[in-house]
């Protein structure tokens, strides 16, 4: 992957997930899966971070809490909805205090299908959305290093 | 005179991925009360028996919470099949028995790595995290699934393991075993967690009783509660003893976990050896009627799923109370008079799971 | 099959300190509380027990009833009546931690509680 020119920082985030999106994507830092090999960094800090990842649908206390890190994370920045809850709302789509899936608050770059999401996809998206960050880090430059 | 002031810990928690907050009220470096507040990911799904067929809700019950799946759909299948009268064959029983004890070495090597992490020693979490894909590894190859798994319904499972993978499995836990015990080893022994750990957040047996502390947090207190004893499922056939430390204290609450999971070696050990020949489920006819308390032990603890049904394919009522919820109590008392640089180490002694608590 | 064994006992709302204390003196610990709504009316359960075999008391309840809380006796009880107080909508005097409805947020106030019963009244001067 030559294209990545800087090692990316995923901030992590739990709307109102069922935790096994959750651990599944903690078990990408640890020895097995190793996202850590690509250069990428777990971060709690959304102003360091380049990739904001979501598991869990949108309930009404995450809601602020997810706009609020999203417009925090500076440009270019990609967003990978990790689960069927964070596309969806998944099983839980009909629940009183979910709202659906991240892209009712946020936009969203890379879909994680699975429920649970498999370590393997989890991998699979943020390489993903580290080449639309490029595409996105390209179109910025053009630009003069404004966003559009 | 000391001042006091209130910290706010959470809800974006440093060790645990999950929202929990607490107001911590401190005095110099001291906590002097811990109040905490949940509810960052309540999705009630509880409401959602209204809208669903009793028997696809299994699916939901298991999605309460991510690390005791497969605990939550069994307790609730055992709430059915006791309002219907279901008798489930053996050979099911003694699956859903393997799967059960899996989950708990999962979810206690999640937990022991956690918590390894919280005290600054990388290596025993690395250590912890690669046993514990080993054991996910069988539970992938048995149920299609590695956290989520699906394989539980009412009336019995949906698939059967094959004799050669259950010698197999065997074989394998064979194997990892001596690791399992180094790891154990390393957790009774060792200086660093000794000293982070000894008789910090301590918890009398009466005062466990007393709030209603469930699960390792009890029996890390002295108290010999574990609905495994009751004998649901296999346990009754399998001679399950709790494992109970007398201390109280956080290593103690950590020592349980650690030797849980070899305990779980050797009931998945001898769950194969008697497994019965013969069907993995009944048929389900009719819809339930009445109600029904039904009790496990999930790995954090006695988990409790009411249900009352009135004879439609639609439940009235589910009700689930979670070893989280109330541990949450206990965690309180605990916090009282601790260093606020102790406050994540103490927290994660409950096992937290948010998920479970606000469903 | 294992059948847990689970002894119900209804009593009324008055008598619930009285008993609980009784259990408390007899060294039961409190398993849970819990509510189900019934349509017109609610159920509480409280839960002891001392063993593998649980005993509840059981309260029947209507909307704005006011329930006494047992957080004296048992203080861990405060957990269950903030959820009684949040999820359905009752008042709980005297709780140890009284979070005002803070402990779950939801976006629905109250959505476990039972829906108002409609009555429809026939529009004046409909009588031919
Ligand atoms: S997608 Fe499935 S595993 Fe992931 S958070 Fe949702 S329910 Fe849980």
């Amino acid at each position: 992957m030559s294209y990545i020119t800087k090692s990316p920082w995923v901030i992590h985030y739990d709307g109102s997930s069922c935790n096994g999106c959750d651990i599944e994507v903690l078990a990408c830092l640890t020895p097995l899966y190793d996202l850590e090999r690509f250069g990428i960094v777990n971060t709690g800090n959304p102003k360091h971070a380049d990739v904001f990842l979501i598991t869990g649908g949108i309930n009404e206390q995450s809601r602020a809490v997810v706009k609020n890190t999203y417009d925090q994370m500076p440009d270019p920045k990609v967003v990978v909805a990790v689960g069927i809850c964070a596309a969806t709302g998944g099983v839980f789509r009909e629940c009183y205090n979910i709202m659906g899936g991240v892209n009712e608050v946020i936009p969203v770059d890379v879909y994680v299908p699975g429920c649970a999401a498999r370590p393997e996809s989890i991998i699979d998206g943020v390489v993903r959305a580290l080449g639309i960050l490029e595409e996105k880090r390209a179109k910025m430059a053009e630009n003069g290093g404004d966003k559009k | 005179m000391s001042n006091r002031i209130v910290v706010p810990f959470g809800p974006q928690h440093p060790v645990l991925p999950e929202p929990i907050h607490l107001d911590l009220v401190l005095e110099d470096e001291r906590v002097v009360e811990a109040i905490p507040t949940i509810g960052y990911i309540h999705r009630g799904l509880e409401k959602l028996v209204e809208k669903r067929d009793f028997k696809d809700y299994v699916l939901i019950a298991e999605r309460i919470c991510g690390i005791c799946s497969f605990t939550h759909s069994v307790t609730y299948c055992n709430a059915i099949e006791q309002i219907m009268g279901i008798e489930v064959p053996p050979r099911a029983q003694f699956i859903r028995t393997i799967w059960m004890e899996y989950s708990r070495m999962h979810s206690h090597l999640l937990w022991l790595g956690l918590t390894a992490d919280a005290m600054g020693f990388e290596n025993l979490f690395m250590n912890a995290w690669r046993l514990r894909e080993e054991i996910l590894d069988d539970m992938e190859a048995t149920t299609g699934g590695r956290v989520i798994q699906g394989s539980s319904k009412v009336g019995g499972i949906r698939l059967d393991i094959p004799d050669e993978k259950l010698g197999e499995m065997v074989d394998h836990l064979k194997a990892i075993r001596p690791r399992l015990e180094e790891s154990n080893r390393i957790f009774t022994h060792d200086q660093t967690v000794r000293h982070r750990m000894r008789g910090l957040g301590v918890l009398t047996k009466e005062e466990a009783w007393d709030l209603g502390a469930v699960g390792p947090v009890a029996r890390g207190s002295g108290c010999d509660m574990d609905v495994r004893s009751s004998g649901y499922s296999a346990y009754g056939e399998l001679g399950f003893k709790p494992i109970t430390l007398p201390h109280g204290d956080c290593l103690d609450r950590c020592l349980v976990r650690s030797q849980e999971v070899l305990a779980a070696v050797d009931l998945v050990e001898r769950a194969v050896a008697k497994m019965p020949d013969g069907p993995i489920e009944e048929k389900v006819k009719g819809n339930p009627d009445g109600e029904c308390f039904a009790f496990t032990e999930q790995p954090r603890g006695e988990c409790m799923h009411y249900v009352k049904a009135n004879g439609t394919k639609n439940l009235v009522r589910h009700r689930v109370r979670t070893p989280t919820l109330t541990n949450i109590p206990p965690l309180v008392k605990m916090l009282a008079g601790i260093e606020l640089a102790d406050v994540p180490v103490v927290v994660l002694t409950i096992d937290p799971c948010i998920g479970c608590a606000e469903r | 099959m294992i059948v847990q064994k689970h002894t119900i006992i209804e009593i009324p709302v008055t008598e619930l300190l009285k008993k609980t204390e009784e259990y408390h003196a007899k060294g039961h610990r409190l398993v849970q509380i819990g509510c189900t709504p019934l349509g017109d009316r609610y159920e509480i359960n409280y839960t002891f027990t001392t063993s593998y075999d649980f005993e509840s008391l059981r309260l029947t309840v209507h909307d704005d009833d006011i329930i006494p809380s047992i957080s004296d006796t048992y203080w861990g009880a405060f957990i269950y009546e903030n959820e009684l107080h949040d999820l359905f909508g009752f008042t709980v005097t005297g709780m140890n931690v009284d979070f005002k409805g803070h402990l779950f947020e939801t976006s629905v106030p109250t959505p476990f509680k039972n829906m108002p019963s409609v009555t429809i009244v026939p529009k004046g001067g409909d009588k031919k």
